[in-house]
């Protein structure tokens, strides 16, 4: 850890910070300051403004299109646009990672500041030795040479953070770096962040993901609804009283569980064993289990145990299946696509609403009847009058916020999204309804809101099936709790049976 | 609100539209806008309106056709070919002229649909195969159309160059009796529809502009339509290829708007993963798009054919690229999931209107190119930049 004296010294600090969208008023007169070497959490419901301040940091948004002032190193500065900002020492590492994939981690890594020999030659052999160093440095051990392609997320991720190293970045920005990661990877760039802060690297770290910010912070500052609530050090911040700021009300219950009793079982999956159509690998071993009406099915494991590739080949939304054989309502069925497991009665919400889920020019009502297209037309003719009425019954349910049902579903909050997309779901009436990280990047206001739409779906008899890498909301949601490592069913857990430890020690290969 | 900007970008086209003629009524001392050339602009346009209207349903959903103009081509030198060799009568050459142009479509639908290849490529290899079939077909000679059987020469003739008949004898500078009617009847059916489409948003609850707003709107378009069909009816009547035009824009527009078919491809173009994902048949879907694309494309050459009186070897030569060039102006996006056949429409006659007026200005051909060129580029970046700067 470095000096306190130097800690309580500013590298940055935001002033009054204020950005209007027509209508909205996103930042309403924002404080923020980060200290030298520290890092520091931003943590809010999504829409609470936190990437817009990012934005306005970083000049997506340059001077003049916000109030207030930016002070760095106690200079005001007035980026012009996002170079200004990285010459001043901001280095940003988005969600979604912005590198080239078909270029070598060397060339990512000075992408937009080579090493040059002559004008406009590269210089190779500079770059290729720095790139070594600055891999070191994160801790990355692979060939400068090497692809970014052939890299996992979590090796990308660090060339992003090598990226901004190179360039000399004071203030990294993470925004929710561990989304994609696995548990190991999530630990190695913690590690490593600690490692930065260390050598007086200051890092502002952005994270759904509560307790990792307890993990690596060394204070928080909350935004709710444009405005900040409180900056204070972590220790002072347990859990439960970040999360009371950023909605700013207790939730009483984030777990509402309901007592009930499980049905007939609606669908049996025997010997479920599905391969990669990309490359072949089995990602599916030999799973069986079966759902029924009445009961949420919680999956749980770690990234890549295949929870993913169970849901989605059942949907026929993906892979090839090996063996295997499904039974609805004891009646056998055969699924080659989703239009077959629609027609069935299986519904799935995937876990990539943006590439799987939603057209995003399209409205609210559009996206909501695009499963059942049917339902809404006669001989080929929409009936817009029942398009509008069925959608706007599931808006009015499921409480979603929006404008209009004609508003573009792109212009809504990840939360809302998600519940258009549940809807989409439901409006096709599944039996069954798989739910693949179904509160993946939403805030928690909407999250409990969720869960609420699911406990309703069970007790109207539809069985939930509910992928979720968040081990509390599995365990607080789940009436049954099935494992898996490594493509296979590890365990099967009723919901008393079923508490962390164990669950993560099934989920980590351990046997009982 | 989402609702009335939406349609705020087709009133700015249409806008735009009056614009250009504006300044060509000057620059040509009134030429532009005399009823004789404004009903020769829209008669030209016909070809390329049609070609339009398809190719931005191929737009919508994430494709490109680039085969329309060697598509045109060689349908219509099926068709005269069909005639002329071979004797046979107008109907059942038109006939099989379609079936020529569906069969085509379906040939591109199947390897874009189902082997997987790029539009771009699979109707790149037709545009030049089919330019490369034309001239087999007429061997390289123009196909006068004189060498038809005469009744059945004239009777095609109609398709694009005939107007509608009068009842009353026609006289010069009198009005065109039957084709006031039909302008009476498109003029009433728009205001109809306009106002039940009002009462239907009502009902359900949807957003409607303030009632003098809408009102104003309505009454904007009646003036449109009509200031177009009074130069018809003053000058002499609506040509049935027109008449063609609209109908089947009519019939596009249902099926964009109003069909299962039409919500599925901009649900393709949009995001084809979650097309599929929600059990939409994307191959199939696909294939009906460029069977659909196929028969405009032989509509479009069956038209062409009639009004130059014959099939040439250079028919329809880049009249896929005026056709994507008009719907991209009328605000379809390359990127899939957005544009409207009316747009399509509107732009049509942006690009015709600046052929024809700068024709009549004598301008050098050089830049007329130049200046066409430019245009596209320009309305494009407009809406783009107005795209941004909504999001």
């Amino acid at each position: 850890m470095t000096p306190a004296a130097q800690r309580s010294d500013p590298l940055l600090e935001m002033r009054a910070i204020t950005r209007d969208f027509p209508g909205v008023r996103a930042l309403d007169g924002v404080t923020f300051s980060a200290r030298r070497g520290e890092v520091h959490a931003l943590v809010g419901e999504n829409g609470a403004g936190k990437s817009t301040l990012i934005k306005v940091l970083s000049g997506v948004y340059p001077h003049g299109q916000y109030g207030g002032t930016i002070v760095l190193d106690g200079r005001e500065q007035r980026f012009g646009g996002v170079r200004d900002a990285e010459r001043a020492g901001i280095a940003v590492i988005h969600q979604e990672l912005a590198l080239v994939k078909q270029l070598s981690v060397a060339e990512n890594v000075f992408l937009g500041a080579e090493r040059l020999r002559a004008p406009g030659v590269l210089d190779w052999t500079a770059m290729r030795a720095q790139a070594t160093l600055v891999l070191e440095r994160v801790g990355l051990r692979v060939h400068p040479m090497t692809l970014v392609g052939e890299l996992g997320i979590g090796a990308q991720q660090l060339v992003e953070i090598a990226r901004a190293l190179a360039r000399d970045a004071r203030l990294l920005v993470l925004d929710e770096p561990t989304a994609a990661l696995t548990e190991s990877e999530t630990d190695t760039l913690l590690a490593l962040i600690n490692g930065l802060r260390e050598r007086g690297v200051t890092a502002i770290y952005i994270s759904h993901r509560l307790h990792e910010v307890r993990r690596i912070a060394d204070r928080i500052t909350v935004l709710r609804d444009g405005r900040t609530v409180c900056t204070e050090s972590v220790a002072d911040m347990p859990e439960e009283r970040i999360i009371h700021n950023m909605v700013g009300r207790e939730l009483a219950h984030m777990y509402p569980h309901r007592e009930r009793v499980a049905g007939e079982v609606v669908l049996d999956v025997a010997n479920w064993t599905v391969r990669d159509p990309a490359d072949g690998r089995v990602a599916v071993r030999d799973v069986s289990f079966s759902v029924r009406r009445g009961e949420i099915l919680g999956i749980a494991g770690l990234m890549g145990a295949g929870r993913s590739e169970l849901v989605m080949s059942i949907s026929g939304a993906w892979g090839r299946r090996q063996a295997g054989a499904l039974q609805l309502a004891g009646q056998p069925i055969h699924v080659h696509g989703p239009r077959e497991a629609i027609a069935c009665g299986i519904a799935l919400v995937t876990e990539d609403r943006r590439r799987f889920g939603l057209v995003p020019d399209m409205d609210v009502k559009q996206n909501t009847t695009l499963a059942s297209l049917r339902r809404i037309s006669r001989r080929g003719v929409l009936d817009h009058a029942a398009e509008t009425r069925l959608a706007r019954g599931f808006v009015d349910e499921m409480h979603t916020r929006v404008a209009s049902l004609e508003q573009p579903v792109r212009t809504l909050s990840g939360g809302n999204q998600q519940k258009v997309l549940i809807a989409r779901g439901l409006m096709t009436e599944p039996r069954v309804l798989f739910l693949d990280e179904p509160t993946r990047g939403i805030d928690v206001g909407a999250r409990v809101e969720v869960y609420g739409i699911l406990n309703d779906l069970v007790d109207r008899g539809v069985a939930v099936v509910m992928v979720s890498s968040e081990l509390p909301e599995v365990l607080g949601m789940s009436d049954r709790v099935l494992v898996m490592h490594e493509g296979r069913l590890a365990a099967e857990l009723s919901r008393t049976a079923a508490d962390a430890a164990t669950v993560m020690r099934y989920a980590t290969g351990g046997k009982p | 609100m989402q609702w009335a900007r939406g349609n705020a970008k087709q009133y700015t086209m249409i806008l735009a539209l009056a614009v250009i003629w504006v300044v060509f009524a000057f620059l040509t001392d009134g030429m532009f806008v005399s009823a004789r050339n404004i009903s020769n602009l829209i008669v030209q346009t016909v070809t390329t309106a049609i070609l339009a209207i398809g190719v931005v349903l191929v737009i919508v959903s994430g494709h490109i056709d680039l085969s329309v103009g060697s598509v045109l081509g060689f349908t219509g030198a099926v068709c005269a070919t069909l005639m002329i060799s071979q004797g046979w009568g107008v109907v059942p050459s038109v006939l099989a002229t379609l079936v020529v142009g569906l069969a085509i479509g379906a040939w591109h639908g199947f390897w874009v649909a189902y082997r997987k290849v790029p539009a771009f490529i699979v109707t790149l290899a037709s545009m030049l195969a089919f330019r490369g079939l034309i001239i087999g077909i007429t061997g390289g000679q123009t196909q006068g159309m004189e060498m038809a059987p005469p009744t059945e020469a004239e009777r095609f003739m109609w398709i694009g160059q005939g107007y509608q008949p009068t009842w009353r004898p026609a006289v010069d500078g009198q009005v065109h009796d039957s084709s006031m009617l039909v302008a009476v009847v498109v003029i009433a059916a728009l205001v109809l529809v306009q106002w039940r489409s009002r009462l239907a948003r009502l009902r359900n609850g949807l957003a409607v502009l303030p009632a003098w707003l809408d009102a104003l709107r309505v009454l904007g378009l009646t003036v449109v339509v009509a200031a177009f069909a009074g130069v018809m009816v003053f000058y002499q009547g609506l040509p049935w290829s027109v008449l063609l035009l609209l109908v089947l824009a009519g019939l596009l527009s249902f099926v964009a708007r109003d069909t299962t078919f039409g919500r599925r491809l901009y649900a393709i173009g949009g995001n084809p993963e979650a097309a599929r994902l929600a059990g939409i048949d994307v191959p199939r879907n696909t294939l009906g798009l460029f069977m659909v694309m196929g028969v405009m494309s032989a509509i479009a050459g069956i038209v062409c054919t009639s009004r130059l009186n014959a099939a040439t070897t250079s028919a329809g030569q880049n009249a896929e690229l005026d056709a994507i060039a008009a719907a991209v102006i009328g605000g379809a996006s390359l990127m899939g999931g957005e544009g409207t056949v009316l747009g399509a429409l509107v732009g049509a006659l942006v690009m015709a209107s600046l052929d024809n007026g700068m024709s009549l200005m004598n301008l050098d051909i050089t830049w007329q190119y130049v200046i066409k060129g430019l245009i596209l580029l320009i309305a494009v970046w407009a809406d783009m930049a107005r795209r941004r700067a909504t999001h």
